[in-house]
């Protein structure tokens, strides 16, 4: 029973990092129907400069997270309108690409200022609870928490702001809702400041949650995108679903296969991300809450 | 010689391999300086000159599927990685080095076609959720069987030797003939690399010339209607099922069979090698060279395969130095890399073979300028 406990925690703490991720590729992918695969790139930006400025440099943590928010969402801002502006009308699929050259080239110049070496972030949150057996970080209840605000601060801008109603009315249809007198620049410019944001977030929680920022942080990052597919690529309550499921399993997978499921190989939970996407959409082609297209010839 | 005919006036002419006389003419020129060239250019071109050959025919292969049916797929590299392994399994005899490897030593006759084969029968199975799945999701699903192949690569040590281990690449003899190994060839010396690069070339040829051939047949055609709208294309009688399978299992075998030989050049295969970075050097190479094209493919496996050695080369005289600065070489090529791919979707994304029309048409209408 503890190790099931302690398990579902650490599910839940990377359903949390994975939610936010996702989070922000839907709310791309609604307003501005790109696929984003720079998500990664994004969240290893934001994880090194808070690594940057709180343990390199030692400023106040709370400050250097949002210098480096402000910086990812700077970026996210400057490749939209440099890159993905262009290509407003271009397939899907090329859209796609480009953002995978996109990160392919921030990841660069970002690994190259990380080093090889894990980075530090010097979280405020170190410690752990032990009840009992059971065992809790403080970092994965912090990144639970953080996560549930800012993904609740999300819901409520989308429910409650004009912007967010200007948001869903471009996600609905972009020319009506031009025609309304709906800057569709600022909401592609929202969009992506938004998922910069989150996803520098995300970057310092995973640099809190293992045991650093390095490179190999953009894996983990890549992992939310599984997640995104399960939910259904245009539901918000979709890429929380899917995170949930997602993090649930990665985590038990780890917890539970050695010892009974050794011939599956190491780190065989690194992979059940893909696998669940996988068998969810050979039963759901559009995952669990996503939209079904319907096509006219 | 004859020019460009003005007008095209039938349907065979118009999907005629070769239209013109002037094409079929600069064909015999260009394939006789790539003959001639191996034993003239020194060994570091050489190199990425002969896995350029090899990346070709994985490339083409993807054009096919993601090109020529539109089906995306990111999931080229997996292809290439069973291609690697079912290839050098079957290859390999039975020896010290193998340690307990899978080793069959059969002759290249054999696990060559095999090889392609396996890797054809994995895509045509992975083929029926392109059935369920479209455009987006398919690219997620492709995607993910990256992620597992690289899994299975990893864990299965019999095949691959396992990770930071790996194995050495197949042997290639064909009849006792060895191409890795240095010795004379019809009476001339040749190295073990330009031995390669002459079977990458034949190979080339024979793999494109079938590609295009198989572009302007029934199936081809039929690709394209399923490329351009496939719903319209199944009320006009295309079977989907049929045709996509067809596509993903033939894209499948060219990768499958560039997989096997590519690592031949460099004599060593690592599980980890197969993961999404590969994949997306080879879309890379349908997009810069042009989608949909045969000859599209094969400029942009050489330019994708030659950039870091062209780096290198540019790299003299530039004032930039990799070797003091931020950056080093193989960074810098990582960031061309991605901006290559932005600025062509963005700036031309017919990719290279757009540019050569363009080209070409400005000075077939030279001197004037429309």
């Amino acid at each position: 029973m503890t190790q099931f406990l302690q398990a579902t925690i650490s599910g839940l703490s990377l359903a949390a990092i994975y939610a936010l991720i996702a989070v922000g590729f839907v709310v791309i992918y609604k307003s501005t129907q790109v696929l984003s695969f720079a998500q990664p790139a994004l969240v290893i930006t934001g994880a090194y400069f808070v690594s940057y400025f709180a343990f390199s440099l030692g400023w106040n943590f709370w400050l250097g997270l949002g210098l480096a928010i402000f910086i990812a969402v700077a970026l996210g801002l400057t490749v939209e309108r440099t890159a993905l502006r262009p290509m407003i009308g271009k397939p899907v699929f090329s859209v796609a690409i480009l953002t995978i050259g996109l990160d392919i080239a921030i990841r660069t110049v970002i690994n190259d200022l990380i080093g090889v070496d894990f980075r530090g972030v010097a979280a405020p949150w170190t410690g752990q609870w032990d009840w009992g057996d059971l065992l809790v970080l403080h970092s994965q209840v912090a990144t639970v928490v953080i996560t549930l605000i800012l993904v609740a601060g999300v819901v409520m801008f989308f429910q409650y702001s004009r912007l967010g109603l200007a948001m869903r009315a471009a996600a609905f249809d972009q020319e009506v809702a031009l025609a309304q007198g709906i800057s569709v620049a600022v909401v592609f410019a929202v969009a992506w400041g938004m998922a910069g944001g989150l996803a520098a977030v995300a970057g310092m929680l995973i640099g809190t949650s293992f045991a650093g920022v390095s490179a190999g942080s953009a894996f983990v990052a890549l992992k939310a995108l599984p997640a995104i597919v399960v939910g259904g690529i245009d539901s918000l309550p979709g890429a929380i679903v899917g995170s949930l499921i997602v993090g649930l399993a990665e985590a038990y997978t780890a917890t539970y296969q050695s010892g009974n499921f050794d011939f599956l190989g190491a780190n065989f939970s690194q992979v059940t991300p893909w696998l669940v996407m996988f068998i969810v959409l050979l039963v759901r082609p559009y995952g669990l809450f996503g939209t079904k297209e319907v096509e006219r010839v | 010689m004859r020019g460009r005919p003005g007008l095209i006036t039938s349907y065979k002419a118009d999907i005629a391999l070769f239209r013109t006389g002037t094409q079929r003419f600069w064909l015999i020129v260009l394939l006789a300086v790539a003959m001639w060239l191996p034993l003239w250019i020194s060994n570091d071109w050489l190199f990425p000159a002969t896995i350029a050959m090899f990346a070709a025919i994985g490339a083409i292969g993807l054009n096919l599927v993601t090109g020529y049916a539109g089906q995306v797929s990111l999931g080229h590299a997996f292809f290439l990685g069973v291609g690697a392994y079912v290839g050098t399994a079957l290859a390999t005899p039975e020896g010290p080095g193998t340690r307990g490897l899978i080793a069959m030593g059969l002759d290249m006759v054999v696990w060559l076609p095999v090889a392609g084969l396996v890797a054809a029968v994995l895509g045509a199975i992975v083929a029926p959720v392109a059935l369920r799945l479209r455009g987006l999701y398919l690219a997620f699903v492709t995607l993910g069987l990256v992620f597992l192949g690289e899994h299975v690569f990893r864990s299965w040590r019999e095949l691959t030797g396992g990770t930071g281990i790996g194995r050495r690449a197949a042997e290639l003899s064909l009849f006792g003939f060895r191409f890795d190994e240095d010795g004379e060839v019809f009476g001339i010396f040749m190295s073990d690399t330009q031995k390669l690069y002459f079977l990458g070339f034949g190979l080339l040829v024979v793999m494109a010339l079938v590609a295009k051939n198989l572009a302007r047949s029934r199936i081809g055609r039929a690709f394209s209607a399923i490329r351009d709208r496939d719903i319209a294309a199944e009320i006009m009688g295309i079977d989907l099922t049929r045709y996509k399978v067809i596509a993903f299992a033939i894209s499948s075998f060219y990768a499958g069979i560039a997989g096997a030989l590519l690592f031949t050049v460099t004599g060593f295969l690592e599980p980890n090698s197969f993961n999404l970075e590969l994949s997306i050097f080879y879309v890379a190479m349908v997009l810069i060279g042009g989608v949909a094209t045969i000859s599209g493919s094969i400029m942009g496996a050489f330019f994708v395969t030659m950039l870091p050695r062209l780096i290198e080369s540019a790299s003299e005289y530039l004032p930039y130095d990799p070797v003091t600065g931020p950056l080093n070489t193989g960074q810098l090529e990582a960031i061309l890399f991605g901006l290559l791919i932005i600025g062509f979707l963005i700036l031309e994304p017919l990719g290279l073979y757009g540019i050569w029309i363009r080209i070409r048409n400005y000075w077939k209408a030279w001197p004037f300028s429309y």
